[in-house]
């Protein structure tokens, strides 16, 4: 890290708190960083000459009068074709052993692209998992999270839809990571042989949690310098931003605000916004996607990080476990990609949304006839009707485990509708019922 | 000599600045970041310290940096040109901007300069005027965009002489005027307005007596909006609020739509610019984008500009109102901005109210509504600003600050639900919690009659009766078993679907049921209820399932079919031989 040729040392740290120092100091410029008895550090907050600093790797061991640099500049990311491949920590330094990257120094968090100069997210992006691409199509452009609880196998079905995705580059933001679901990440993207279009940041469970809060910036400053100076379209994978946001509040604590709804920062949803509308479709034909993932306790999306996120994201993908195919799926009535009205139909067969709609609304009916089993009801008909199509849709169609074409998905759909149901029960457009009914 | 001042503290956009002289509440500043401008706005002043906030992001600001006061309010420029413009919440043209990137300290003229505007002279020399009265007017569009006394003019004016007709630039000298002292004053087609007051020139504001059309089932017939009034659509993410606001946009029976997106996602801003130059006014026959201004400040771009955008789009409506135009106002999401005042007043160390937003929201919000309503103008004309706001609860909980103060202020409430979007049934509108204060309006009320047939709201109010009976009977199903309850709840609730199926719902990305006129709206109406008012004969509750199963059926084909055509009555008889062949 370079410094300023006529720099001043301070030595008296005026308080120290867990993620927090604050000094007396001049000149001191607003979210400049700084090495604090050599951990590196970032201005919050200046109120007259009392400058407080979050420091990334936390403060055990720092002494009041440590020595504290200032480097005249916020965090940077040195961006080159030289990334790809590679493995950096927080600060995007090397993990690998490999070289430092050569190229050009660019401020990480840097400004939002005019809303008027991006254009509509128009690209269909497979993952062969049919919740997602027949209920719940994925979009470029789009940015979306899994809702997942931690027991859940959402780090495996995000590296299956990235391997997947027909994209230029994956870059992986991981924040909080296992070491095992790090290795997991490593290998899987060796053994695809598809290192060389792979770039990662990673910040383990081993490292100090503040520095996460560099870990989405350098991404995406990672991300926008393949898809806006070389027009590639890439792929962001964030892991876990429930972290991310437990980091966010650690600081904010620190400093004394007033914390809002779960004990989460005030401006935690602007916080979140900054990150996830880097996701975007740009004139020049790159684009950037956003899969993120979100974790849950036991569920509840009515915590803060989930619902600032839902209100940010264009949709979730929900994981749960389904008791009656045994297996992983991806929830329809929780799940939603908000930009698949731009995709089905459009890239995908014209029967696609009602089939979508039609296969939802049959497994609804699954649902409340389960109630009624479980209420200790009788059964119509109907009812037992819908509970052998909701079991095998389950199984042949939101298991995550499915890896099949959408036609192929489509066609199932058509054959489980016939199998169970009468064409007026599914409420599909007579002309469709025409043209795909199994007879 | 204008107030300076020094950066002496920075808490990311909040920043305070020693100041040397006198500064006003809401009064703009510069603040010089190594010669870029950054526009600022103070919100609080302790002695010689002014906490401004900054519409810009703040990093590499230093301490000591220079700042420099403006001596007036955030203002807006008013003139020609407005329509099917893209701006800020600042009012910057984000068209005009090159760059893909949005740059700091870059400030964008709202108006075309150097167009030439085809103007006609209303008023002539020795007319008595005073503020908001007509002058002249230029055709933007299809729409008369009436050259006005500046709103800021206080008193009685007469016209010394007003240009001929002819082309003119928006900086033009169109008229002058001589105030009552003997001063002769200029008047061009622009004028500034600050965003954060009102606009009261205006005669009167009665109550509203009329419904605004938007195609939208479950709105104009089940809970209508006045022309003039205000509405909410709260509700939790995932449940179509933004494609609700966006079909209100597209059908909505006004002569100008403003479209503020505040605090939302980038992407559904794009969907706007991409769709709206295609699509067409279904009243008029013209590009939905000619009568649309969009106020973009989406989730990313800097919070206090997010709370500025709200007040820019009501000021542009009432702008077009004083021209005895209709316009509607679309703000997505007010939980946003309620958001932005939350992350100042929290920065500012204030005392938090619930939920740590601050203790006067609720007085800001109504105040905020109440600035739209039907205005008589002062030549007896009629003008409208209807509003409505979605909301953004958090965790879909309407007990929450925000929500509990638009209840408050606004007269209509769309509560869309999680569980009726879980089950696919849009618009997820619910029918039982949601309400129109309007249908109570005996000047309503005597409208609908009028525009529909006597008695209408009764009619409303019953087939509300129907689905809430439905719903009842449905619990009681749920309680006792399909065998444990009469047949005629099964039929009771099999009528409250039929018109929730046939009725309720709509497709929003169907051709033909998305927009469905009110004469439709009527005769599907009519056709549901004569149903719902049959008694029917079943052998048993399977069968009563399966007919109603094959009737809704029958009911959304139509809804799919264009009105009046062969298809639609065929369906329609074929409807009505299943009900005769089970009717008792």
């Amino acid at each position: 890290m370079s410094s300023k040729v006529y720099q001043k040392i301070y030595t008296h740290l005026h308080a120290i708190t867990k993620a927090t120092v604050s000094l007396k100091a001049t000149g001191v410029a607003n979210d400049e960083l700084a090495l604090v008895h050599g951990h590196l550090a970032q201005v919050v907050k200046v109120k007259g000459e009392l400058v407080t600093l979050q420091v990334f790797a936390g403060t055990e061991g720092i002494p009041t009068d440590a020595e504290v640099v200032f480097l005249g500049a916020p965090p940077t990311l040195k961006v080159s074709e030289q990334l790809s491949g590679r493995f950096f920590n927080a600060y995007g330094h090397p993990i690998d052993g490999g070289p430092e990257v050569e190229g050009e120094e660019r401020q990480v968090g840097g400004p939002s692209v005019n809303p008027y100069r991006r254009r509509q997210p128009s690209e269909l992006i497979p993952t062969g998992i049919a919740g997602i691409d027949l209920n719940n199509t994925l979009v470029s452009g789009q940015k979306i999270p899994f809702f997942a609880d931690p027991d859940q196998p959402y780090n495996q079905v995000m590296a299956d839809v990235a391997m997947r995705a027909d994209v230029d580059k994956i870059i992986l933001g991981g924040m909080g990571l296992s070491n095992d679901d790090y290795l997991f990440f490593r290998n899987e993207f060796e053994s695809a042989g598809a290192l060389d279009k792979i770039v990662c940041f990673i910040n383990t469970t081993e490292d100090p949690p503040v520095e996460r809060l560099l870990v989405p910036d350098m991404t995406l400053a990672a991300a926008e310098y393949f898809a806006v100076d070389r027009n590639e379209k890439v792929l962001v994978l964030l892991t876990d931003m429930t972290l991310y946001a437990d980091a966010l509040s650690i600081v904010s604590n620190r400093m004394d605000q007033i914390p809002s709804k779960d004990s989460m920062p005030g401006s935690l949803y602007s916080d979140l916004a900054k990150i996830y509308e880097k996701a975007v479709q740009l004139p020049s034909g790159g684009s950037i996607t956003i899969i993120a993932v979100t974790t849950l306790n036991d569920g509840d999306i009515t915590h803060a990080i989930p619902d600032n996120t839902g209100y940010i994201t264009e949709g979730q993908l929900f994981l749960r476990a389904d008791s009656d195919s045994g297996k992983v799926i991806v929830d329809p009535f929780r799940s939603l990609s908000r930009l698949k009205q731009l995709v089905q139909g459009k890239k995908t067969r014209e029967d696609h949304s009602q089939v979508m709609n039609a296969g939802v609304r049959l497994y609804a009916d699954a649902q409340n006839a389960k109630t009624k089993l479980e209420n200790g009801f009788d059964l119509s008909d109907y009812d037992h009707r819908c509970l052998d199509y909701a079991k095998e849709y389950a199984t042949r169609l939101l298991s995550i485990d499915v890896n099949i074409k959408i036609d192929e998905m489509l066609n199932t759909a058509w054959e489980l509708f016939s199998k169970y149901f009468s064409p007026a029960e599914t409420g599909i457009k007579q002309t469709l019922i025409d043209k795909y009914w199994v007879r | 000599m204008s107030t300076k001042g020094k950066v002496s503290g920075i808490v990311s956009n909040l920043v305070t600045v020693q100041v040397d002289g006198p500064v006003a509440e809401n009064e703009l500043c510069y603040i010089d970041l190594h010669g870029t401008k950054l526009l600022a706005e103070v919100i609080k002043v302790n002695g010689a310290n002014a906490s401004v906030q900054v519409f810009e992001s703040t990093r590499g600001l230093c301490m000591g940096d220079s700042v420099e006061f403006l001596g007036r309010m955030l203002e807006i420029t008013l003139g020609p040109g407005l329509l099917s413009s893209v701006y800020d919440g600042l009012q910057n043209n984000l068209a005009t901007m090159e760059d893909v990137f949005l740059k700091r300290g870059e400030y964008t003229d709202p108006l075309d300069r150097d167009k030439l505007w085809e103007f006609t002279p209303i008023a002539k020399p020795g007319d008595s005027v005073s503020a908001a009265d007509w002058l002249g007017e230029v055709t933007e569009g299809w729409l008369p965009h009436k050259i006005m006394v500046p709103f800021s003019f206080k008193g009685s004016y007469t016209v010394k002489t007003v240009a001929p007709a002819g082309k003119y630039t928006v900086d033009d000298v169109v008229a002058t005027l001589t105030a009552a002292d003997g001063e002769v004053v200029e008047v061009t087609m622009t004028q500034k307005w600050p965003v954060k007051l009102a606009v009261k020139a205006y005669r009167e504001k009665p109550r509203p007596s009329k419904i605004m059309e938007t195609g939208v089932r479950v709105i104009d017939t089940f809970n209508p909006i006045a022309e003039g009034g205000t509405g909410f659509i709260p509700g939790p993410f995932g449940c179509g609020k933004t494609v609700l606001q966006h079909a209100i946009a597209k059908q909505g029976e006004a002569d100008v739509i403003v479209m503020a997106a505040c605090g939302e996602r980038a992407n559904e801003v794009v969907e706007i610019f991409t769709e709206f130059p295609e699509l067409i006014d279904p009243h008029t026959g013209r590009k939905l984008m000619e009568r649309t201004t969009i106020i973009c400040n989406t989730s990313n771009m800097p919070v206090a500009a997010r709370e500025a955008s709200v007040y820019t789009a009501m000021t542009i409506c009432e702008y077009y109102r004083a021209m005895g135009l209709r316009c509607l106002l679309l703000a997505d999401s007010t939980s946003r901005w309620a958001q932005a005042l939350r992350e100042m007043s929290n920065r500012m160390e204030e005392l938090p109210g619930a939920d740590a937003f601050p203790v006067d929201l609720s007085s800001i919000i109504s105040n905020f509504y109440s600035r739209a309503g039907m205005v008589i103008l002062n030549n007896g004309k009629t003008g409208a600003v209807t509003f409505i706001g979605t909301v953004s609860p958090a965790g879909g909980n309407l007990k929450e600050p925000v929500t509990e103060s638009t209840k408050k202020a606004a007269r209509c409430f769309y509560a869309l639900e999680q569980n009726r979007a879980d089950q696919k049934r849009y618009p997820a509108v619910n029918p039982i919690d949601s309400y129109s204060k309007y249908l109570e309006y005996p000047e309503i009320a005597a409208s609908l009659d009028a525009m529909f047939e006597k008695g209408w709201v009764d009619k409303v109010i019953g087939a509300k009766m129907l689905v809430r009976r439905g719903r009842e009977m449905a619990d009681q199903i749920n309680i006792l078993g399909d065998d444990g309850v009469p047949m005629s709840y099964h039929e009771a609730f099999w009528k409250s679907e039929l018109i929730d199926f046939g009725f309720l719902q709509q497709d929003a990305f169907d051709a033909i049921d998305s927009l469905c006129p009110l004469e439709r709206q009527k005769e599907m109406l009519d056709m549901l209820l004569e149903v719902c008012a049959k008694q029917f004969l079943f052998e048993d509750y399977e069968k009563c399932r399966a007919v109603f199963k094959d009737m809704i059926n029958i009911v959304k084909q139509m809804n799919y079919s264009e009105f009046h055509s062969e298809k639609f009555y065929n369906y329609r008889t074929e409807l009505n031989n299943l009900v005769q062949e089970y009717v008792k």
